[in-house]
């Protein structure tokens, strides 16, 4: 059995191959499940999911049971999202929870998404959306496998402004 | 002036095997679940070989074969496992060229890097811990006159260590080198995006060392490194890569108490004083170079200088020659050998700068140079290339605090020396940093107060054998490149011996 990253679509089951680059950025894919506010004292939601990140993800827990994320600074496959089994990841104090997202049909299938304390000082400006792009990411990221790989697409927070 | 011909092309100096099993034991032995994955090239975007895809049962069998061969390769001499370490360092020098080809192809690196760097590197590297655990003795002291403890530095055993893709041979040489100088046999999983020039290398070197001394398990993270990394039956786990799994890392052994050293990458500031700027003359071209090595290797380094902090004095100026500088870089076909700037690695690599350069713009970045990606035409058609692109902004920016790894830099100014080293140890990431000045002094107080482990004076991208190299702060754990690596592989055995005849006159 192979399994490639051209067959992107067949192998996760995926409704529609992932964009090209450049489409992906021209018409970003619209958010369509928002996580929970988590942060004591916040309104806005701060992490999205894009429909084909929340249909990799109902794939992904079928295999691997309720799943979380945490997102990894640093180089080679860092400056993206990891996605674990949940609770195989320790987080502590020192990290903080973005938001919680919910991505059941009929039952509830949350997935909490977070991140480092020191790195969120420096992205708290920013509204992250998780979207699914071909790929070979490693780490130990549960993704990896089906010749995809969760990506982080930005934009400013609506109570954020560009640095002058 | 040279275009090596293309693996798989009648001409080309290296053939790929159409599938490549595991390394274990001496020998290619297949995956126990009989799976294998495609393995692209980032030059062309086709795939040119398939790798055995590990699993647990693999690494299982790999630990096997590693354990077999400790009790033997643990009691070799320090002279013996020199020797094996040299002619290691013979065969990949009588191969310079098959390997960087091989490396290219499966990396996009441009050929004229592996053929300059990357390989003699390697090779020098084999060479210089065969020195080392030749020159490391062990240590004793006398107690009193009947009492002495007598310290030997013995190795762990069986250790696991996991690579990135960005210097696939290089990476397996800063590990393999202390660790099998120190007496330990090695399990070792490759990336999954470099699975291939690694096999290259081990068929070339294989029968130098003893069978099961040295181990590869290609695979998948989640499949064959998370086994390899919990595994107790490791007695340490070594990694390079990004910072969530380097925690994952720490996690998996302090759940087996071994130890773990590992390299997280960095956000290099490369500070340009104004002094630098005092004459045009060659030192100022030198400079000049320095701002866009952020380019080597696609910036696909942990140590990209990809923050760079001009002084305000010669702020225009200088980023002005430098724009022009990096103008001149030749991004083309990488195994022709003119070319300095190649493909990124893989597509989820050139989505993820893509995406950078796009915060960057909405946090408010000004563009000074490039920004898109690029085709190349023809055969290059598929493959991952992003034009050298150039940023001004401010250093809260996502674009200044995190690691973009492609060929982005970010440029701010600075006031003075204060402000310097302010902006340059305003990160979470502690790896590398370039200091650029005429005056000894200033280079040295900057040298010593920014918060990194490898701090370039007048120079960058430099990797000798010898110069320690690791993290402070969020980039990790531990040196490498250093004899203090042996260290790192090695245990400390205390026989306390008493010459005495007489007890204690306790019992």
């Amino acid at each position: 059995m192979t399994n490639t990253t051209d067959t992107a679509t067949t192998a996760t089951g995926l409704s529609a191959p992932p964009p090209t680059v450049e489409e992906a950025l021209a018409n970003p894919a619209p958010p369509v499940v928002a996580a929970s506010v988590t942060i004591p004292g916040e309104t806005q939601s701060r992490v999205a999911l894009t429909d084909t990140s929340v249909q990799l993800l109902r794939k992904l827990w079928e295999q691997y049971g309720p799943l979380m994320f945490h997102q990894s600074g640093g180089c080679c496959d860092g400056s993206s999202p990891m996605c674990y089994p949940a609770g195989d990841f320790l987080t502590s104090d020192n990290d903080v929870l973005l938001g919680v997202f919910d991505i059941g049909d009929t039952q509830p299938q949350t997935i909490e998404f977070w991140m480092s304390r020191e790195q969120f000082q420096y992205w708290s400006h920013t509204h992250l959306t998780v979207d699914v792009v071909k790929g070979r990411g490693s780490g130990f990221s549960v993704e990896a496998p089906e010749g995809v790989r969760f990506l982080i697409r930005s934009r400013l927070m609506d109570t954020a402004t560009p640095f002058v | 002036m040279t275009v090596y011909a293309a693996p798989g092309t009648p001409d080309s100096l290296v053939t790929f095997k159409p599938r490549y099993e595991h390394w274990i034991g001496g020998e290619w032995v297949k995956p126990v679940k009989g799976q294998y994955f495609e393995n692209p090239s980032p030059v062309n975007g086709k795939t040119f070989t398939e790798v055995a895809r590990g699993t647990a049962e693999d690494i299982e069998v790999a630990l096997d074969a590693a354990h077999k061969a400790f009790p033997s390769w643990g009691k070799t001499s320090p002279a013996e496992r020199a020797a094996v370490l040299n002619r290691i360092a013979d065969v990949i020098d009588a191969n310079v060229e098959l390997l960087s080809v091989a490396e290219t192809w499966e990396n996009g690196k441009p050929v004229r890097e592996p053929l300059n760097e990357d390989i003699p590197l390697a090779a020098d590297h084999f060479r210089y811990f065969a020195a080392a655990i030749r020159a490391q003795d062990g240590d004793h002291a006398e107690l009193n006159s009947d009492t002495v403890a007598y310290h030997f530095h013995e190795p762990l055993g069986v250790v696991g260590q996991i690579i990135p893709w960005n210097f696939p041979i290089l990476m397996a040489t800063w590990k393999l080198a202390p660790a099998l100088a120190a007496g330990n046999t090695i399990v070792l999983k490759p990336a999954e995006q470099t699975p291939a020039s690694i096999l290259v290398l081990i068929e070339l070197i294989g029968d130098i060392l003893p069978p099961g001394v040295v181990n590869i398990v290609n695979g998948f993270g989640v499949e064959a490194g998370k086994p390899l990394a919990s595994s107790p039956r490791i007695r340490k786990i070594a990694f390079t890569g990004e910072t969530t799994t380097g925690r994952l890392i720490l996690q998996y052994a302090s759940a087996n108490i071994i130890p773990s050293t590992i390299e997280l990458g960095g956000k290099s500031p490369n500070i340009f004083f104004g002094d630098v700027a005092d004459q045009k003359d060659n030192f100022y071209n030198k400079a000049l170079e320095g701002f866009s090595l952020y380019l080597f290797n696609q910036g696909e380094v942990c140590t990209c200088p990809s923050r760079a902090l001009i002084q305000k004095s010669i702020y225009d100026g200088f980023l002005g020659d430098a724009v022009e500088r990096t103008k001149k870089a030749i991004q083309g076909n990488p195994l022709d050998t003119d070319t300095q700037v190649g493909a990124q690695s893989s597509n989820d690599q050139l989505e993820k700068i893509l995406s950078y350069i796009d915060i960057g713009k909405q946090e408010g970045a000004k563009l000074a140079l490039g920004g898109s990606r690029v085709d190349l035409g023809g055969d290059l058609t598929d493959g991952f290339y992003v034009e050298p692109t150039i940023f001004e902004g401010h250093n809260s920016m996502r674009l200044f605090q995190e690691e973009i790894f492609g060929p982005v830099v970010a440029v701010t100014s600075f006031t003075d020396y204060n402000d310097a080293i302010s902006l340059a140890n305003d990160t979470l990431y502690g790896l590398g940093a370039g200091v650029w000045s005429r005056n000894g002094n200033v280079a040295y107080r900057a040298g010593r107060e920014i918060q990194a482990g490898r701090v370039w004076i007048n120079n960058y991208h430099n990797y000798p054998a010898g110069a320690a190299f690791g993290g402070y702060k969020s980039s990790g754990i531990g040196r490498e490149n250093n004899k203090l690596a042996l260290e790192h592989y090695q245990q400390t055995k205390n026989l306390l011996v008493s010459y005495s005849e007489d007890p204690l006159g306790y019992f």
